[in-house]
C-alpha cells in the first residue's frame, strides 16, 4: 500500500511510502515508516487509543486521529491547519491551547455541597468528554479572517462550565467569551464534522449566545442599528460615537 | 529563571502537586515532555476508589483491608490506611473543582465494583475516568496561572552537596525537543511525576508510548534509591493484537471471560494478579481467551463502556454488543519505583516524587484496580505541599553549582549501524517471555544477558535523525535507554526474589515465602552492576 505524507523540516515536500499492512491505523503505519523505513519521519502520538488527543492530523483534507484512522491506497496525510507547523506532521498547540485561559474555561470558585443529578451530569458528559486534539481549531474557517478567535475547543469548554451546577458566576464567564467568541463563529458546522468524540462545538456556541442574549449581551454585528452606545462604524462607514 | 519548586510531568499527580505546591504560596513550574493533557491519565477508565458507600455498604476498613491483601504482605500499613482514609476526601475535592463524576438515580456520585473490591467502591465517569479528572485538573491549572511548559525531555536532576555532606537537588536539565537546545530550570525543591516503565514491554504493554521510565532512572542516577521494581503487574485484559486496555470495569458489571471452548474458568472479580495468571495458564494450553460481555446489553455498554466498544470495533473489529472480544493479559502498572519516605521525599533532599514513579508502598506486590487514581491525588498533594514548604525553608550556604549535561553530546558521537527501534521491539518480546507473568531463574538470567548485551552496544545505535528541530527518534532514543537501565535493575530483582508474591510469580520458587522475603527490594548500583538488598 501507498500513501503521501507531507513533509517539512525546510521545505514542503510530499514524500510517498510503501508499507506491506492491511487494516491498519494511520498511527500504526506511521510507526512502521519511521521504525524501519526513515527515522526522520516526526509526528506525535500517545495512548493509541484515542484519548490523548497528541496524534490529530488531516487525511486527504479531513482531520482525523491518526490512531483512529484506518488507511486506505494513496490517502495524503498532512498536519493541522491554523497552527504553527514545527516539523513534518508535528504542530506547535501553544497558542490555540492558551485560548482555554483566555476564555477563562474553569470553574469560578471551588464548589461547596451542592447536589448534582443524573440529569445534571448529562448536561455537560459529552462537552467533558473533549481530548483538546485540536482538531476543530484546525477544521475551523474564522481562524482566516480573525487569529484571536476564542475557537471551538475552548467555547466548548467554557459551555461545559457555564451550563454545570456548580458554576457559581455563568454571567461572568460569559462576559469573557463577547469578543473575539461567540459572536465570531460563523455556524458553519466544521468543527462537529471532525470531532473524533462526538462534540458539536457549533451547537455549544449557539447554545453560549442564547444564555448571552438571555444575560442582557447582545450580537455586536448588529449593536449599531438604531444608533446605541456600542461604538464602532455606522452604515457608511464613518464612525459613530 | 528560578522558580521554588518544579514538577516534571503533567499527569494526575504532577498537576495535584503543582496545585497544592502553588496554595503554599511557592511559585511553581510544571515541564512535560508532552503537552499537559495527553499523559497516561488519560487512559485510565475504570476509576477512583473511595469507601463512600453510595451503593451499598462499605468502609474505609474494608479498602484498606481489600488494599493490604491484594498487596500480598508487603505493602505499608500505614500509608495504605492514609491512602483510604484520605479518598473520600479526595473524591469530594475533585468534585468541587469540576469532575464530572457518572450519579446514581439519588444524585450521588455512582460507583462500581472492580476487582478485589468487596463494594462498589470505584467513582466513574463513565469509562473517561482518568481523562476527565486530568483535563479538570488542568483547567485549574490554568485558573490558578500556573506555568507549564510544554515538549521539554528530562534528561537529568542537577545535584549539589551541602557543606555537611547532604546531597540536595537545586533544578533539572532538560531537553526543549522543538529547538533542540538543552535548558536549565533552577528551583529549590522538584517533584518527579513522570509514570511507570510498562513501555519495557513495548507492544505488550496496555501504557502510552511515553511511560518509559524517564523520571525513575534520572532520580536512581541523581542518588535517590529505587524499590520493589521487579513488581509489574500486567492487566488481565488488553485486546489481543494492540494490547489496548479494555477496562476492568467490564468485569465489573458482570463480564465473562471464556475460552475456545466457550468455558469460563476462572473467578473474573479476584485480584489481577491472580485472573492474569489463570488467562495466561489457558492460553499456554493453546486456548484463545475472550471476553464476554454480550449479555449486558447494547444500552448498558453505550452508557457505561462506550470507550471499549469504539476500541474494539476499531482494533479487532468486532462490537462487544454482539462478539467476543479476544484478550492477552498486558503490561500495565509498574508497582515498584523512586523510595520516598511518608512525606513523599526521595534519598535526595528536596526531591520529591508522586504517582506512578515513585514506590509509596500502598500497592505492595499487587496494585488494585481504582487506586492508581487515588493514590494520583493523595500522595500528589502531599509531595506539592512537602516540595512547597521545603523550598520556603530551604537555605543552602552556597550557590548550587549547575553541571553540564553531556548526554546529548555523548550521544552524537553514536552510530547507527545498529537500529534501536528493532532491539526495542526485542527488549519487549524478552520481557513480556520471559520476564512476564510466569518467571523463573533460566530464563531471567538470559533476559539479563540480553539485557546487558544491548546496553554494552547502545553506542552503535544511535539515532539517525541529526536534526536539531523536532527529533523525536533522539527523544525516543532517550527513552530506549531509560528503559534499558531500569531493565536490568528489574531483572536483578526479579532473579534475587527467589518466591511468589503478587505479580512477581516464579514457576521454580512457587510459594510465598515470608521469612525470607516480606520485604521490599531495594536496588542500589554497584561498579558494574547492580545489585538488591531487603528492608522491612
Amino acid at each position: 500500500m501507498k500513501i503521501k505524507i507531507q513533509r517539512y523540516s525546510t521545505k514542503l515536500e510530499v514524500k510517498e511510502y510503501e508499507v506491506s499492512m492491511q487494516d491498519a491505523t494511520l498511527l500504526a503505519v506511521l510507526n512502521e515508516i519511521k521504525t524501519a523505513q526513515d527515522a526522520t519521519l516526526t509526528f506525535a502520538s500517545g495512548c493509541r487509543s484515542g484519548v490523548c488527543g497528541s496524534c490529530s492530523v488531516r487525511v486527504n483534507g479531513s482531520e482525523v486521529l491518526a490512531c483512529a484512522h484506518k488507511v486506505k491506497e494513496d490517502d495524503l496525510v498532512e498536519p493541522l491547519k491554523n497552527v504553527p507547523l514545527i516539523r513534518d506532521l508535528v504542530v506547535d498547540m501553544d497558542k490555540a491551547l492558551s485560548f482555554n485561559a483566555k476564555a477563562k474555561a474553569w470553574q469560578s470558585a471551588l464548589s461547596q455541597n451542592i447536589t448534582l443529578t443524573q440529569e445534571d451530569e448529562k448536561r455537560n458528559e459529552i462537552q467533558s468528554d473533549c481530548i483538546l486534539c485540536g482538531s476543530c481549531y484546525s477544521a475551523c474557517p474564522v481562524y482566516a479572517v480573525n487569529e484571536e478567535f476564542l475557537g471551538p475547543f475552548s467555547l466548548t469548554r467554557v459551555w461545559r462550565y457555564v451550563v454545570d451546577a456548580r458554576e457559581n458566576s455563568p454571567e461572568e464567564k460569559l462576559q469573557t467569551i463577547q469578543t473575539n467568541g461567540v459572536w465570531d463563529c460563523t455556524l458553519c458546522n466544521g468543527c462537529t464534522l471532525v470531532c473524533p468524540q462526538n462534540i458539536s462545538s457549533k451547537a455549544d456556541i449557539e447554545k453560549l449566545r442564547s444564555k448571552s442574549v438571555m444575560a442582557g449581551h447582545s450580537d455586536p454585528s448588529f449593536s449599531n442599528f438604531g444608533g446605541g452606545f456600542g461604538g464602532g462604524f455606522g452604515f457608511d462607514g464613518s464612525p459613530s460615537f | 529563571m528560578k522558580s521554588d519548586v518544579l514538577v516534571i510531568g503533567a499527569g494526575g499527580a504532577g498537576l495535584v502537586a503543582a496545585l497544592r505546591a502553588h496554595e503554599t504560596g511557592a511559585s511553581v513550574r510544571v515541564l512535560t515532555k508532552e503537552y499537559a493533557t495527553r499523559s497516561q491519565t488519560s487512559m485510565a477508565q475504570g476509576g477512583i476508589n473511595a469507601a463512600l458507600a453510595n451503593v451499598s455498604e462499605d468502609s474505609v476498613e474494608a479498602h484498606v483491608q481489600n488494599t493490604l491483601k491484594s498487596a500480598h504482605g508487603i505493602a505499608n500499613e500505614a500509608a495504605v490506611r492514609l491512602l483510604c482514609e484520605s479518598a473520600p476526601e479526595a473524591v469530594v475535592w475533585l468534585e468541587s473543582i469540576g469532575v464530572c463524576f457518572s450519579r446514581t438515580k439519588d444524585a450521588k456520585i455512582a460507583q462500581r465494583t472492580l476487582g478485589g473490591a468487596s463494594a462498589p467502591r470505584a467513582c466513574y465517569a463513565q469509562d473517561y475516568t482518568g481523562l476527565k479528572i486530568l483535563h479538570t485538573l488542568y483547567d485549574r491549572c490554568l485558573a490558578c496561572q500556573i506555568e507549564i511548559l510544554n515538549e521539554r525531555t528530562l534528561l537529568d536532576f542537577i545535584t549539589n552537596t551541602s557543606l555537611t555532606g547532604e546531597v540536595f537537588v537545586s533544578g533539572v536539565s532538560v531537553l526543549n525537543i522543538r529547538t533542540g537546545d538543552v535548558e536549565i530550570y533552577e528551583s529549590a525543591s522538584v517533584i518527579v511525576a513522570t509514570g511507570g516503565y510498562s513501555r519495557i514491554y513495548e507492544k505488550h504493554s496496555t501504557n502510552a508510548k511515553g511511560s518509559s521510565g524517564d523520571g525513575i532512572a534520572a532520580a536512581f542516577r541523581a542518588g535517590a534509591s529505587l524499590s520493589d521494581m521487579e513488581f509489574i503487574q500486567f492487566h488481565p485484559t488488553a485486546l489481543r493484537d494492540s494490547s489496548i486496555l479494555i477496562s476492568e470495569s467490564a468485569r465489573g458489571a458482570g463480564g465473562y471471560l471464556l475460552n475456545s471452548k466457550g468455558e469460563r474458568f476462572t473467578n473474573e472479580l479476584a485480584p489481577r494478579d491472580e485472573v492474569a495468571r489463570a488467562i495466561h495458564e489457558e492460553m499456554k494450553k493453546g486456548e484463545e481467551v475472550f471476553l464476554d460481555i454480550r449479555h449486558l446489553g447494547e444500552a448498558f455498554i453505550d452508557e457505561e463502556l462506550p470507550q471499549e466498544r469504539k476500541l474494539a470495533k476499531l482494533y479487532e473489529n468486532v462490537d462487544p454488543v454482539y462478539e467476543l472480544i479476544p484478550i492477552k493479559p498486558a503490561a500495565h502498572y509498574t508497582m515498584g519505583g523512586i523510595e520516598v519516605g511518608s512525606d513523599s521525599q526521595t534519598k535526595v533532599n528536596g526531591l520529591f516524587a508522586a504517582g506512578e514513579c515513585a514506590n509509596h508502598k500502598v500497592h505492595g506486590a499487587n496494585r488494585l484496580g481504582g487506586n492508581s487514581l487515588l493514590e494520583l491525588i493523595v500522595f500528589g498533594a502531599q509531595a506539592g505541599e512537602n516540595a512547597g514548604k521545603y523550598a520556603k525553608n530551604s537555605k543552602h550556604t552556597h550557590e548550587p553549582i549547575v553541571q553540564k549535561n553531556t548526554l546529548l553530546g555523548e550521544i552524537q558521537e553514536f552510530t547507527s549501524e545498529i537500529n534501536f527501534y528493532e532491539m526495542r521491539a526485542n527488549i519487549g518480546d524478552i520481557f513480556y517471555e520471559k520476564v512476564g507473568i510466569n518467571r523463573e531463574e533460566k530464563s531471567l538470567k538470559s533476559a539479563l544477558q540480553e539485557v546487558v548485551k544491548i546496553h554494552k552496544n547502545l553506542s552503535l545505535m544511535g539515532p539517525k535523525d541529526k536534526s536539531k528541530i523536532y527529533n523525536t527518534n533522539l527523544v525516543e532514543f532517550i527513552e530506549f535507554k531509560n528503559l534499558l537501565e531500569l531493565g536490568e535493575i528489574i531483572l536483578t530483582c526479579a532473579l534475587q526474589r527467589k518466591e511468589s508474591r503478587g505479580a512477581h510469580f516464579r514457576s521454580d520458587f512457587g510459594a510465598q515465602d515470608d521469612a525470607l522475603f516480606k520485604v521490599h527490594s531495594i536496588a542500589y548500583r554497584e561498579k558494574t552492576a547492580y545489585g538488591v538488598k531487603y528492608e522491612d
